[in-house]
């Protein structure tokens, strides 16, 4: 949560004991550059940044993407004949050999093919990410910030399509678009129609965020100056509730990722000729025993970046919210009385949170319609 | 509270409603039911076409075979009508039946999961919150993310190669290699230093510990040939029970308090006298007789320790039902070792006891013991596989939410009174710590009943994961589909109102709006 002094009455304290409650690490630093900091200072995030880039580029220079040819010399369509059993021909870093992953058993060439499914974990990814990420926030903002019927009917859709499976979705997908989109395209369509479904868990977080920041007095003032209905939305609070827009849409990544691997497994995901990472285990999961390689490179590869992705999630949520720190008893006790303020509004903001996050409006004072505070809404 | 509740189950039937006619219709549009039979070369063709037609109602369309469906499955919640009609799989058999089916050995495969995710999962999480940023917080976080980065299938895949494959090779010439011993006593010394903690001296002889002894257990195991005929026996029950009073008392009550150790003490030696007064009786047993045997032990523990009294006699009588609890679990696990060798030798099992598929193995013989080792080499790696993934976000939740609770006032309180660190920990933290995960229990059940899919694929249980994607693929056969529907999306909402029920119970800060 980007909130530098949560919820404590700080406008109450003293002046000097507010400045003394931001801690000397992070004093005269903005916002973003306080979390750039953190996040800096966070070395699993920062390897895994590295190592998702590094496959990243690999994926997408060594192959080519839509048409653009890339360095190596095998496409993941391509057969050529079976040299040494398709066994990997990896030597070290230096000398990868033709056939670095090995041949799968017509001969294709595994490293191309591997190349190919995490391309297309990636777009589906970000594309799963980009359209999840958009309409869970706008549905949670609308629904944050006007409350009223339109709170209620988006909830009870966001109710409606969690409980419908995602696989009839899926399989309906797979008719529809089985004829008529193909290569990246079917990609494409297949994270659209993920995306379109995945962001209700988030649409519930934003909301709940919104229901607190609407009260704040920041979202007042500007009424009083005559700011839109959307100006404030999106100026004036949204930029306040980015922390957990970011960390969420980060971790539905890699939950994404870990999805399309799963419904290719089903058979339900990419479709043949086109591979993906879950549709190559699922191809050579009763080849394990002789030719193990094809069931290690790809689900190597996915536990890689859903790795990867998940330690950076991590990351931005320490950033963005370093409520879980740990309490430093010398620190504070240098700082005397003052240490334990910021304890304060730490723990009175995760009370907060705590009791807002749930689904159901009213448990919280804030979220109760009755107390409808200062005029505005629909 | 009863105003909020009914306003709750009113929308929920709403909801129900809602999504059941989303799911029917998307169903339908999943596929052609006439599409196989279209392209067989069968004589009848016409013939199977029209009856399937008739089957599945075809003539009628889908947003009207709905509410037709929706009459026969009202009748499900009209009371003392007494039937239910779900409608029929495409091959004639009712979905009532085939529901009941998959819900028992869906059941099955998630309950041990379940509860053995939650035990160690909180186990671990409040472990490294309490150390937190030691290098057992980084490598229990690191394994957390790893395990939720994994595939469950390949995971799967993984297991049956070598927990299954591997392990029944081993069991075919039950020794351990020199090489094996050497490697694994080096990783368990390793584990022992890192939840130990101190100087670097005491981590040191930690380790050499911990490495001696895993060696010389493994080197015994080997040559004793236990692995063929395992089993416990009189002394290893009692050495293990006192290690488990000692625990027990430490976590209720801590050792100081001596009533409440003597009383935990003394259910080893209860447990023996059990051991060999009801041998002749545990032969013939039946599961309730299990069950009864266990509340009875419950009873002796509490029994004891309310005999041993002390100043508190609450504490005594926790800790001796806990030791109880588990040294008779200990008697229990002999009980299985000695009936081991009649499975492994059973002529169903020849040797490869542990399963990759299926839940039993089918025409198997034998008595109450044989059928549950029947049933735990069914379960064991399945259920390894779902903990696996399923471990992490417990450890990350209950590990935040211990950060979050040692942070807070009444804790510094309570240290401040005086109170040693395991009151605080155990009574003031952990009960406090376990308020937020009861939500993510009570939503983890209602997601699992349905959602273990492709664990159910791939181990081959035909739970009820397996019948809504066979029902769906590759030909949609909506009244399974949504039978599946029906109990997932009731059981999904009925938890969730549950988990906020419990929400308000517990914090009474929350509190639900009437």
């Amino acid at each position: 949560m980007s909130r530098p002094n949560p919820e404590t009455p700080s406008g109450q304290l003293p002046e000097d004991l507010e400045a003394a409650a931001v801690p000397e690490e992070v004093q005269g630093l903005s916002q973003n550059a306080i979390v750039r900091k953190r996040f800096m200072g966070n070395t699993p995030a920062l390897i895994s940044i590295v190592v998702f880039a590094l496959i990243f580029v690999m994926a997408f220079s060594s192959i080519g993407f839509i048409g653009i040819p890339g360095w190596w010399h095998y496409s993941y369509e391509q057969f050529s004949t079976q040299i040494n059993g398709g066994r990997p021909t990896f030597v070290n870093l230096f000398n990868w050999g033709d056939h670095p992953f090995g041949q799968d058993r017509i001969g294709r060439d595994y490293f191309a093919m591997t190349m190919r499914g995490t391309q297309q974990s990636i777009v589906i990814m970000f594309v799963i990410g980009s359209v999840g990420g958009f309409i869970g926030v706008v549905v949670g903002a609308l629904s944050g910030y006007f409350r009223g019927w339109i709170e209620a009917v988006l909830m009870r859709i966001v109710d409606i399509i969690i409980i419908v499976p995602l696989l009839i979705l899926a399989a309906v997908l797979g008719r529809i678009s089985g004829s008529a989109v193909s290569g990246n395209m079917a990609t494409v369509a297949l994270g659209l129609f993920i995306g379109v479904i995945i962001w209700t868990g988030l649409s519930r977080l934003v909301r709940g965020e919104f229901l607190t920041l609407r009260e704040r007095e920041f979202v007042d003032a500007a009424h009083i100056a005559g700011a839109s209905n959307t100006r404030i939305m999106f100026k004036h609070i949204l930029p306040n509730a980015v922390g957990v827009i970011i960390v969420n849409v980060t971790l539905l990544m890699a939950a994404a990722i870990l999805l399309e691997t799963a419904l290719s497994y089903l058979g339900l995901g990419v479709k043949a000729p086109d591979v993906s990472l879950g549709s190559l285990i699922s191809d050579n999961q009763e080849a394990f025993s002789t030719r193990p390689w094809l069931f290690w490179f790809p689900g190597l590869f996915i536990v890689v970046i859903c790795l990867s992705i998940n330690f950076i999630g991590d990351g931005l949520r320490d950033a963005f919210d370093p409520r879980q720190r740990k309490f430093k008893a010398k620190k504070a006790k240098d700082r005397g009385v003052h240490g334990s303020a910021v304890n304060d509004s730490a723990s009175a903001a995760a009370i907060a949170q705590r009791t807002e996050g749930g689904e159901d409006s009213g448990r919280h004072g804030s979220s109760d319609p009755d107390d409808d505070g200062p005029a505005h809404g629909a | 509270m009863v105003t909020y509740i009914i306003r709750r189950l009113v929308t929920a039937v709403l909801i129900l409603l809602g999504a059941s006619f989303v799911v029917y219709q998307l169903t339908a549009a999943a596929g052609d039911p006439l599409d196989e039979l279209r392209q067989s070369n069968a004589p009848n063709k016409d013939q199977l076409i029209a009856q399937r037609v008739a089957l599945l109602d075809l003539g009628t369309p889908a947003p009207l075979r709905y509410f037709k469906w929706l009459g026969g499955a009202a009748q499900c919640v009209v009371p003392l009508v007494g039937k239910c009609d779900l409608g029929q799989k495409m091959n004639g058999e009712p979905v009532v039946d085939a529901l009941g089916r998959a819900a028992g050995q869906t059941i099955l495969l998630i309950t041990a999961a379940t509860i053995l995710a939650i035990v160690i999962g909180i186990g671990l999480g409040i472990i490294t919150a309490l150390r937190q940023y030691s290098t057992l917080d980084y490598s229990v976080t690191f394994m957390a993310f790893l395990f939720f980065s994994l595939p469950i299938f390949w995971i799967a895949v993984l297991l049956k190669e070598f927990g299954a494959i591997g392990f029944n090779d081993f069991l075919r010439d039950p020794v351990f290699s020199p090489t094996s011993i050497l490697i694994t006593a080096i990783c368990l010394g390793i584990v022992v230093v890192l939840f130990m903690g101190g100087s670097y001296l005491k981590r040191i002889i930690g380790f050499l510990i911990g490495a001696a002894a895993t060696a010389g257990l493994m080197y015994a195991l080997s040559v004793t040939g236990w692995f063929s005929t395992p089993g416990l026996g009189p002394i290893l029950i009692a050495l293990f029970g006192v290690g488990i009073a000692y625990l027990a008392t430490q976590l209720t009550a801590g050792v100081k308090n001596r009533k409440a150790l003597y009383s935990s003490l003394l259910m080893v030696p209860a447990g023996l006298i059990a051991y060999y007064a009801l041998n002749p009786v545990l032969s013939g047993i039946s599961g309730w007789g299990i069950l009864g045997l266990f509340v009875a032990t419950l009873a002796v523990g509490c029994i004891v320790g309310w005999f041993m009294g002390g100043f508190d006699r609450g504490q005594s009588m926790r800790a001796a039902a806990l030791s109880a609890f588990f040294v008779g679990g200990l008697v229990m696990l002999d009980r299985f070792m000695v009936e081991w060798p009649n499975y492994f030798s059973n002529g169903r099992v020849r040797g490869r006891p542990i399963a990759t598929i299926g839940s039993s193995t089918p025409n198997l013989e034998g008595n109450w013991w044989i059928q549950n080792i029947d049933l735990f080499t069914h379960l064991l790696l399945p259920t390894v596989a779902l903990l696996l993934v399923s471990l992490a976000s417990y450890s990350r939740y209950s590990r935040a939410s211990m950060l979050e609770i040692m942070q807070m006032d009444y804790i510094r309180t309570a240290r401040a009174k005086g109170l040693p660190e395991r009151t605080v920990v155990m009574r003031h933290a952990f009960r406090n710590a376990l308020i937020p995960l009861a939500t993510l229990v009570a939503f983890d059940i209602g997601g699992l009943i349905g959602g273990a899919v492709i664990t159910e694929r791939v181990f081959a249980f035909t739970g009820m994961g397996n019948l809504f994607v066979d029902s769906l693929l590759p030909v949609p056969d909506p009244n399974p589909v949504m039978g599946v529907f029906l109990v997932t999306g009731i059981l999904a909402l009925v938890f969730n109102l549950i988990a906020d029920l419990a929400y308000s119970v517990l914090d009474p800060r929350v509190r639900v709006k009437a």
